[in-house]
């Protein structure tokens, strides 16, 4: 059966891969995945919210799922199939399905589309995402105190407002705890490749970064600052089995309750075309574990900011920050609004290098 | 710009050892394809040899016998691939096609178990004082046994080609079986040694890729690496010691790009990444152009089909 779901991935007119039990008529659920299941990171996780829509809704739900779709005109192709095979509801889990998302959803106008991490709504286009920039805030802040070198490197993957904003979320939390701070970035232009993950990985270790955070899907990374000895953080998954110990800590989302809520809603014919954007208080973004390696006053810190946010008395962005370039940008105590964190393309002040166009 | 923070010593190091995988797996295709057959099921090929490696390894603890599962593994894809094209005369690019998506498919569901683990490290080489030397040192002898292999089977296939009597012949199959079919050869029995070469290879490739490179198993992990093979045997149009530098360019610009990048150094990584193809590109262009160096051009046989009527 996995074979036939690989497959899928590049062949997928060779049958979406299903799975549940079959009965009369179950309310059919898709889902396209820019990543192997298998990632350990990010497509993983949302086939486990799939898993648990399958769990939750029993033999009311038929879900299935296309893994590995590249971005772009692929991605259309297999979304537009999905939808004529008969599927209700469609999950399509990539900043890249965007433009696709709704080219599909206009010409499907019954059946209902969520696109995760995007902008472009339609009347049947709801779109989702994780506030991660959340959990960089708690990261970032381990990070500032753990690092040594005072060098952390970061792996991106594209220069889309949510890596952007997930990078100077992490760097604002390492620097104020930690002046001296300097962030390396990489930006890799996949979402997964572990050769090329590892490989970034390694130069930044050849500058000096002794913690790797990334925005990328695949636990290499983890492997490699296991390898060299260096601290690293789980992304997407909590890939501890991946680097017992490097990894300190990890954001690891959670997309079951949202799945559930969705499909249900979509049932029962109460959905509706929304914006949701979910972080640590609803349970979407959660923080893995606190390794032994944290010390003590650092984890209890780091708890702090973690119930801070949940009770709304911290935010990530807020004030006094300068852009990039020295422009003001918050005032003392103003936080960012969601409109200018959902588009933002600058890093704040003190981060060097230029955003990739 | 700042030249200074750029380790040149690390990279090239790092750069050496990144392209040890395209390295095999398209030293490994250039032999198929002098061969006259045209096997696109690399990237199958390369994963299977990833997770059959992987999975030896750490079951036994010995990264050798690793790699070698890791040949078998890309072997026996192989033998797969050789008994459609050459046994049942199946089309090379269906049927190579074909054996990616089967491996990629195949790897995923042999893998599942093996997810997270820590394969076996290989010793390390004792160079001596050669180790010490500055620069070559660290560019030259601080690689894995793979690494060398890589470069060595690159002389033995480049000798092999032009002096070896086997190499001629297979050779002659790739340029007109027909030919050397009238002469007495044994065309099929030569492509069917070729292609399991050309699956070993891969696979070693792969298992290097899942043993030495990003010591893990992940689903899908060569993401490419495949078809980056392919195009360098077409970029080195067919010879073994324009496969050696192929394959440090591609895997050359990408770790030139990263080092740049996490240097401080603002380059445009698209414009890098796409460099290795759009010479890719101009090779070809100029290989059909040219009338003047035959020797330069596509095999005459590749990807035809032969058959010998009885």
């Amino acid at each position: 059966m996995t074979l036939l779901k690989t497959l899928s991935a590049a062949a997928f007119a060779l049958g979406l891969a299903t799975a549940g039990s079959a009965q009369e008529d179950p309310f059919k659920v898709g889902f396209v995945y820019v990543g192997p299941i298998g990632d350990f990171g990010w497509s993983y996780e949302h086939d486990q919210g799939r898993l648990a829509v399958e769990e939750a809704l029993g033999d009311m739900v038929e879900t299935s799922y296309v893994e590995s779709v590249p971005e772009g005109a692929d991605a259309e192709r297999v979304i537009t199939q999905m939808a004529l095979s008969g599927h209700d509801l469609i999950f399509t889990t990539s900043f890249g399905y965007m433009d696709p998302t709704i080219a599909v959803a206009e010409k499907f106008p019954d059946v209902k589309f969520e696109h995760a991490t995007g902008f472009k709504r339609a009347p049947n286009v709801s779109t989702y995402s994780a506030r991660f920039y959340e959990g960089r805030t708690v990261i970032g802040h381990i990070a500032g105190h753990m690092t040594e070198s005072n060098v952390i490197g970061y792996i991106a993957s594209y220069p889309i407002p949510e890596v952007i904003r997930g990078i100077n979320s992490a760097y604002l939390a390492a620097k104020a705890v930690n002046p001296d701070i300097e962030m390396k970035i990489v930006w890799v232009f996949t979402w997964f490749d572990p050769a090329k993950e590892a490989d970034a990985a390694k130069a930044l270790i050849e500058q000096g970064a002794d913690i790797i955070m990334q925005h990328t899907d695949s636990p290499a990374a983890m492997t490699i600052a296991e390898e060299e000895g260096i601290l690293a953080f789980g992304q997407a998954s909590d890939m501890k089995q991946f680097g017992p110990n490097a990894r300190l800590s990890s954001i690891i989302d959670d997309w079951a309750p949202y799945y559930i809520a969705r499909t249900k809603a979509a049932i029962e014919g109460t959905w509706e075309s929304t914006d949701t954007w979910d972080g640590i208080l609803p349970g979407m973004v959660e923080i893995g574990e606190f390794s032994d390696k944290v010390p003590v006053d650092v984890q209890a810190s780091a708890t702090a900011i973690i119930e801070g946010i949940k009770a709304g008395t911290m935010h990530s962005f807020t004030g006094p920050i300068n852009k990039q370039d020295g422009s003001a940008w918050l005032a003392d105590g103003e936080t960012a609004d969601d409109g200018t964190l959902a588009t933002m393309d600058f890093y704040v002040e003190g981060i060097e290098g230029d955003i990739p166009e | 710009m700042d030249w200074g923070s750029l380790s040149i010593i690390g990279m090239l190091a790092s750069l050496i050892a990144a392209s040890t995988p395209i390295l095999l797996a398209a030293l490994g295709e250039a032999v198929v394809e002098r061969a006259g057959v045209l096997n696109l099921g690399v990237e199958g090929m390369m994963i299977i040899g990833a997770v059959a490696g992987f999975s030896a390894a750490v079951t036994t603890g010995s990264p050798w016998l690793g790699f070698l599962a890791g040949m078998g593994g890309g072997m026996a894809l192989a033998v797969v691939f050789a008994v459609l094209t050459q046994g049942f005369l199946t089309n090379h690019v269906a049927t190579g096609l074909a054996l990616t998506l089967f491996g990629l498919g195949l790897s995923a569901m042999v893998g599942q178990s093996y997810v997270g683990q820590k394969p076996p490290r290989m010793p390390d080489i004792n160079f001596g004082a050669l180790s010490e030397l500055p620069f070559l040192g660290r560019v030259l002898f601080s690689h894995d046994l793979i690494v060398y292999l890589g470069i060595l089977l690159t002389i033995l296939i480049w000798v092999f080609f032009r002096y070896v009597r086997a190499g001629l012949i297979l050779r002659a199959v790739g340029e007109n079986h027909d030919a050397a079919h009238g002469l007495g050869y044994r065309v099929i029995l030569t492509r069917v040694a070729a292609i399991l070469f050309g699956g070993a290879m891969a696979g070693l490739g792969g298992a290097y890729l899942s043993l030495a490179r990003v010591p893990q198993w992940t689903e899908g992990m060569t993401a490419g690496s495949g078809w980056i093979a392919l195009a360098i045997v077409v970029f080195a149009s067919w010879r073994p010691e324009r496969v050696l530098v192929g394959a440090y360019l591609f895997g050359g610009i990408t770790i030139l790009q990263l080092n740049l990048q996490a240097a401080g150094m603002t380059l445009s990584p698209a414009y890098l990444s796409m460099t290795p193809y759009l010479v890719t590109i101009i090779v070809l262009v100029l290989i059909t152009r040219s009338r003047l160096s035959r020797s330069s051009q596509a095999p005459a046989s590749l990807g035809r089909i032969f058959y010998a009527p009885r």
